[in-house]
């Protein structure tokens, strides 16, 4: 083997070992069950993997339905070079979650079994039934940029079929698709809180609320913008792509208003529950509430409003990490931190918990890397190169 | 009509007989448990004890008590666990007992999470584990027996009947004794009603029994379930006005179908 320092893709090797490594948790999770690989007891159901790659997962792919929703039914063209990388990105996401959810189910052989008893009242069918359809919707979404890049492909096999066709098919139902998906974001996004309303006596005051799924959904939508900046800065610095810093204060706006609203709604409703006092009294929740809202919401409301830092590529990076935390944070805090434990219970995850969805992660960053190398990412280069 | 039971703590004398006919009906094995001081035994309710006796040893106006609680599911007149559960393996029957069916479960736990009274297990030591909890002997009770624990109480700690004529013999049973009871049936209003009622000589959260409001849980998900019709109706109308909108603001010329094709690939 020759060994070339400069090609040597470290960052390919450290991704791949995590995904071996969660590879083989998986593996001992099957055969051994989640009581011998997993922390989780009958005080503490929902461990780690509801709380990450579940609540975190879906609200963090919110980018997917935010971004095509600006720019195919706002028609703010100026987002466009970002829509197709966040739709991948959401795409991965729910991908994520389903595989996730395989695992913390404990008969995920069974997981068809909710297509036929439906239980209609349950906010967690909603939400199964929608990020089945969200990930189809997806795919469709995302499937012109493999269209694209199979018929410029010239192999005997693939350049026998007109791949021009099914795109063609794909592109006049692009629209319907979009509001699809943004009907099915708002559907689920919120109904993860609904699923948490179920909850008035263990969930603490500070954040239950009957307004929750509509803080969750106003969450999703603010974070949303925020992922696509962080991981366009990420891909940026791998692949080249430098968004424009016109694109990235855009959403960097965005995403203050809608943070602004959050906070104003998450204000108005501890007054008009008569619970506003809590922040000051309820130790140590206040403390995780005072965390999430500071780290996620008032710190990037001030950093994206001032144009000093709407003009600088790294600062708007950073604002656009404090979101994302804030909201990792938040969704720790309702879904776990928040929500008492069965007396005489513990819980802090095993390892086999952190590397399965540690594994998780990387494997999602493995494909983006992939589909950079492979895909035409940016349409403008899919005019090019096909047209 | 619904049925219910009636536990009065101050004619239980902690046998646990119930714990042990519980056991056999249900074929539930023994469980391996590490000597805590008390004869209190199992710690927890588990999937393979889905009732036990706690032992509580407390003070209250000045004497002291030695009181026990049978701990099983309550059979909520709401369950949360039947409403969280996506694939309905949980059934309230309308003879008052919780059933689940394990032909349904895929095992995502909400029911343990969404349950006040921390009562559905999970089999965490099975490879392929389903939930367990008390089915208030839902088998038996179809066949006119009493539930294994009612059956086998020697002291009448545990009463079997219709839940409305329970609730007027608790009442009786404070009244005539006052003494001896808190004012208090548990199980009468908590979380909606549940099939199981307590009386105590102590107040309930001395007896670490969840202090929950009155109002069944399930309401706000109720609410916030049936706001999902009319959000997706308006949601997939909203959007599709804005981009009729931006389309004909876009196109000032006129055309009047908007061009989908055109459209994508307009580069910025």
């Amino acid at each position: 083997m020759i060994i070339n320092k400069r090609s040597i893709p470290v960052g390919t090797i450290i991704l791949t070992v995590v995904v071996l490594l969660g590879l083989v948790a998986m593996i001992l999770r099957y055969v051994y069950g989640l009581g011998a690989t997993t922390n989780m007891s009958d005080g503490r159901a929902w461990g780690l993997w509801i709380s990450f790659d579940l609540y975190c997962g879906v609200a963090l792919a919110a980018g997917g339905f935010t971004l095509a929703g600006i720019v195919y039914i706002f028609g703010r063209e100026k987002y466009h070079a970002v829509a197709r990388p966040a739709i991948l990105t959401a795409f991965l996401g729910y991908t994520l979650v389903i595989l996730a959810l395989l695992v913390d189910l404990g008969q995920p052989w069974y997981i068809w079994r909710f297509l036929f008893n439906w239980n209609i009242h349950s906010p967690l069918f909603e939400v199964s039934l929608c990020v089945m359809l969200y990930t189809i919707v997806l795919a469709l979404e995302f499937s012109p940029a493999v269209f694209e890049r199979l018929s410029s492909l010239d192999y005997p096999l693939i350049r026998r079929f007109n791949w021009r066709i099914p795109l063609r098919v794909i592109r006049s139902i692009q629209i319907p698709l979009v509001i699809a998906g943004i009907v099915l974001s708002t559907l689920h996004q919120s109904s993860l809180g609904s699923m948490l309303l179920m909850m008035p006596e263990t969930l603490h005051p500070l954040w239950y609320t009957p307004i929750l799924p509509i803080l969750f959904l106003f969450s999703a939508i603010a974070v949303g913008p925020a992922m696509v900046m962080f991981e366009s800065a990420l891909s940026s610095r791998v692949f080249g792509h430098k968004l424009s810093i016109d694109v990235m204060s855009g959403l960097g706006k965005a995403t203050a208003y809608v943070l602004g609203l959050y906070l104003l709604l998450k204000i108005v409703d501890l007054l008009a529950r008569g619970d506003l006092a809590l922040v000051a009294t309820a130790y140590p929740h206040n403390l995780l509430w005072w965390g999430e809202i500071i780290i996620g919401v008032i710190l990037p409301i001030i950093f994206f409003s001032m144009s000093s830092i709407r003009r600088n590529r790294t600062m708007l990076f950073w604002s656009a990490v404090l979101v994302v935390l804030g909201l990792v944070f938040n969704r720790f805090n309702v879904s776990m931190l928040a929500l008492e434990i069965r007396p005489g219970f513990t819980y802090v995850p095993h390892w086999m918990e952190f590397a399965i969805s540690a594994a998780l992660v990387a494997d999602a960053m493995l494909v983006i890397f992939l589909a950079h190398r492979l895909l035409p990412m940016h349409e403008e280069e899919a005019a090019v190169e096909s047209g | 009509m619904s049925k219910g039971v009636l536990y009065d703590a101050n004619k239980c004398i902690g046998c646990r007989a119930c714990q042990v006919a519980c056991k056999q009906w249900n074929e539930m094995p023994a469980e391996t448990t590490t000597n805590t001081g008390s004869c209190e035994n199992p710690p927890k309710v588990s999937a393979y004890t889905l009732t036990k006796i706690r032992f509580n040893e407390l003070e209250h106006d000045g004497k002291f008590h030695w009181v026990f609680t049978k701990i099983q599911c309550m059979h909520c007149e709401h369950p949360a666990c039947a409403e969280a559960c996506l694939v309905g393996a949980f059934q309230k029957t309308p003879e008052g007992a919780v059933v689940y069916d394990d032909n349904k479960c895929i095992g995502c736990r909400y029911c343990m999470v969404a349950c006040p009274f921390g009562i559905p297990c999970y089999q965490w030591d099975d490879p392929m584990p389903w939930v367990r909890k008390c089915s208030f002997c839902a088998d038996r009770q179809s066949a006119g027996l009493k539930p294994a624990c009612v059956t086998t109480c020697p002291t009448g700690a545990l009463k079997y009947g219709e839940r409305d004529d329970l609730i007027d013999e608790a009442h009786q049973r404070i009244a005539a004794n006052r003494d001896k009871y808190v004012d208090h049936v548990y199980g009468e209003h908590e979380v909606g009603g549940t099939s199981w009622l307590y009386l105590s000589p102590v107040p309930f959260e001395k007896l670490g029994m969840p202090v929950v409001g009155q109002e069944a849980v399930t309401v706000n998900v109720e609410r916030a379930m049936g706001a999902v019709p009319p959000v997706l109706v308006g949601v997939a109308a909203i959007m599709s006005g804005v981009y009729w909108l931006v389309k004909r603001r876009q196109q000032p010329g006129g055309e009047g179908a908007p061009n989908d094709k055109e459209q994508v690939e307009v580069p910025k």
